[in-house]
């Protein structure tokens, strides 16, 4: 008796103990990364950082405006293209698919989101690039923002499908029914009752996916261009900016941290510090809605 | 009984991850040689380590990339034994660590590539220099079509790149022009170039292969016999860098790279001699 006694608090202990440890390694890693980056923030500003748009190491420029837009960008992209895309899916797993189709529906999503980014950023790199070049566009490369936006959008339709449908399944059945009883078809309930109850749970899955979409670098690397410039139109057309090269918060620390040294380290770090507080609000942002949904 | 089961699976578990592999040997002693730094010196570097290694098979030689201002920092911190670079190292990171020591090993050039398609052969130095600054934007100012150019370029830490610099931009540390694509390695950046219509970069003489066109500078063919005779302006130095005197299995492959052996095997992969 007194030994199933003893297992049972010790198990507790060992448990809590085990959480404690995730715990305790974010805010570790929260607090290294804000201690190596306080020099950079000390001596260059923050405000410095998060205005100027000349980002050269050498010449002690440490200005973040270009990546941050070049994120800004390829997150707006990735939303334009992934959300219908994902929303779409979201409807049709939830209110439209017949149960033996659902099944491969949902494991053809969910083995998008096992996908290694670098495999995405392979395929992007030698299958979109060349499509993307055909564009008949002076200055395309095929690198830049269009291409980051197709990857990025193909990588969070996991993310937004699965928390969407499960947004749209939550919806009670009353609703349905109450709208099919007065006369409107599956198509006008869907629209006009079943999404906007689930509203605050689909902005929460989209939000989501685009924290997931800042924080990606190995596939941004790989079609993006790393070039240090503000994404601009290519020509009259303003739609061309899509096709401009562009550098990413996340692409910025990765391609230059292995062999910065003083100074440029720490704006690296601080680099990172930005990024942590950007995926902070978007994901307690994304909690505070899906908490309002429960309610 | 199930609690008991887990509780010890989570213990075991736990006491697992707290060990670590067998002590590994401290560095330069046993037999274990970690290399890292330039991109341009890694072909060399591991066809050197081959060859050592066969002769040596208690050693073993391992040979990462990451960039010349890696390998400056890897070998200055000890990170790794040897660190590699493909540009001198400046003056700055000597003041930074004192305890650097610098063995030039091979020499090599760096190739202006073009796609194969591009209708152009030769360039001079002022042209490559316009082209990289962004003055020039048109193929056709340089004797192609009229299309734009897409420079291709690598990332601020690269030797070649720093190289590339001061030998025909006039410094180390020039602006590339902003819309150039940045590619992390001197494979990256023959595959961007070999794919990419109109494309133009730089790379080191031991990338070269059928997928890219090197380009004839003020009249000399990008060759490594006019890398030797000195014709061919873009050369630099392929050094390895370590912390303090090297010992050990260390300095028994540097000295073997140093050798007559180890300079043949350097000629016979394209690159120079140290001299």
């Amino acid at each position: 008796m007194r030994r199933r006694y003893l297992v049972d608090r010790s198990v507790r202990y060992l448990l809590f103990f085990s959480a404690l440890i995730s715990l305790f390694i974010v805010f570790m890693i929260g607090l290294f990364t804000l201690r190596e980056a306080w020099p950079a923030f000390r001596e260059i500003g923050l405000l410095s950082m998060l205005t100027n748009s000349e980002w050269r190491p050498g010449r002690d420029q440490f200005g973040l405006l270009a990546m941050i837009a070049g994120s800004v960008w390829a997150a707006i992209g990735s939303m334009i293209l992934g959300v219908p895309l994902a929303l779409a899916g979201a409807i049709f797993l939830a209110e439209v698919a017949p149960v033996w189709m659902r099944g491969i529906v949902r494991s053809s999503v969910e083995l998008l989101a096992g996908i290694p980014s670098v495999v995405y950023g392979l395929f992007g790199m030698v299958v979109l690039l060349p499509v993307i070049r055909k564009i008949p566009v002076a200055g395309n490369t095929g690198f830049g923002i269009l291409a980051a936006s197709i990857v990025l959008a193909v990588m969070i339709l996991p993310t937004i499908t699965n928390i969407a449908e499960d947004a749209i399944r939550a919806v009670p059945r009353e609703y349905k029914e109450g709208s099919l009883a007065l006369g409107a078809t599956h198509w006008q309930t869907i629209m006009g009752v079943t999404l906007p109850a689930a509203r605050s749970g689909i902005v929460a899955a989209v939000i989501l996916g685009v924290g997931r979409a800042v924080g990606e670098t190995m596939a941004m690397i790989m079609v993006i261009g790393n070039s240090i410039v503000l994404p601009r139109p290519l020509n009259s057309n303003p739609l061309t900016l899509f096709l401009s090269q562009a550098r990413t918060l996340t692409g910025n620390i990765a391609v230059e941290i292995s062999y910065a040294t003083g100074l440029h380290e720490d704006a690296l770090f601080a680099t990172g510090v930005v990024l942590f507080v950007l995926i902070m609000i978007i994901n307690s942002s994304a909690n505070l809605l899906i908490r309002e949904r429960r309610r | 009984m199930r609690y008991a089961f887990v509780s010890t699976l989570l213990l075991a578990s736990l006491l697992l991850a707290a060990c670590g592999s067998p002590g590994d040997p401290a560095p330069g002693t046993g037999g274990e040689i970690t290399v890292a730094g330039s991109t341009s010196v890694q072909p060399l570097a591991e066809v050197l380590s081959e060859a050592y290694m066969g002769a040596h098979p208690e050693i073993r030689i391992t040979v990462q990339g990451g960039g010349s201002s890696v390998g400056v920092k890897s070998a200055a911190e000890g990170t790794v034994d040897i660190g590699t670079a493909s540009r001198q190292v400046k003056d700055e990171e000597l003041g930074e660590f004192p305890d650097l020591r610098v063995f030039t090993i091979a020499r090599d050039g760096i190739a202006i590539v073009v796609h194969p398609d591009v209708a152009v052969d030769a360039v001079t130095k002022d042209q490559v220099k316009g082209i990289y600054e962004g003055s020039i934007t048109m193929w056709s100012e340089v004797g192609g079509p009229s299309v734009p150019i897409i420079v291709v370029g690598r990332e601020e830490g690269s030797g070649t790149r720093g190289a590339f610099g001061s030998l025909i931009m006039g410094d180390e540390e020039f602006a590339m022009v902003e819309t150039a694509i940045l590619q992390p390695s001197n494979g990256a950046v023959r595959t961007t170039v070999s794919t990419t219509p109109y494309s133009i970069g730089f790379v080191s003489f031991g990338y070269l292969d059928g997928s890219i066109k090197p380009l004839a500078i003020d009249g000399v063919e990008a060759t490594v016999e006019n890398a030797l005779n000195g014709e061919y302006p873009v050369v630099r130095p392929l050094n390895m860098l370590t912390k303090g005197e090297p010992s050990g299995a260390v300095k028994g492959w540097l000295d073997f790279i140093l050798s007559d052996d180890g300079q043949a095997i350097v000629a016979d992969e394209g690159y120079i001699a140290a001299q």
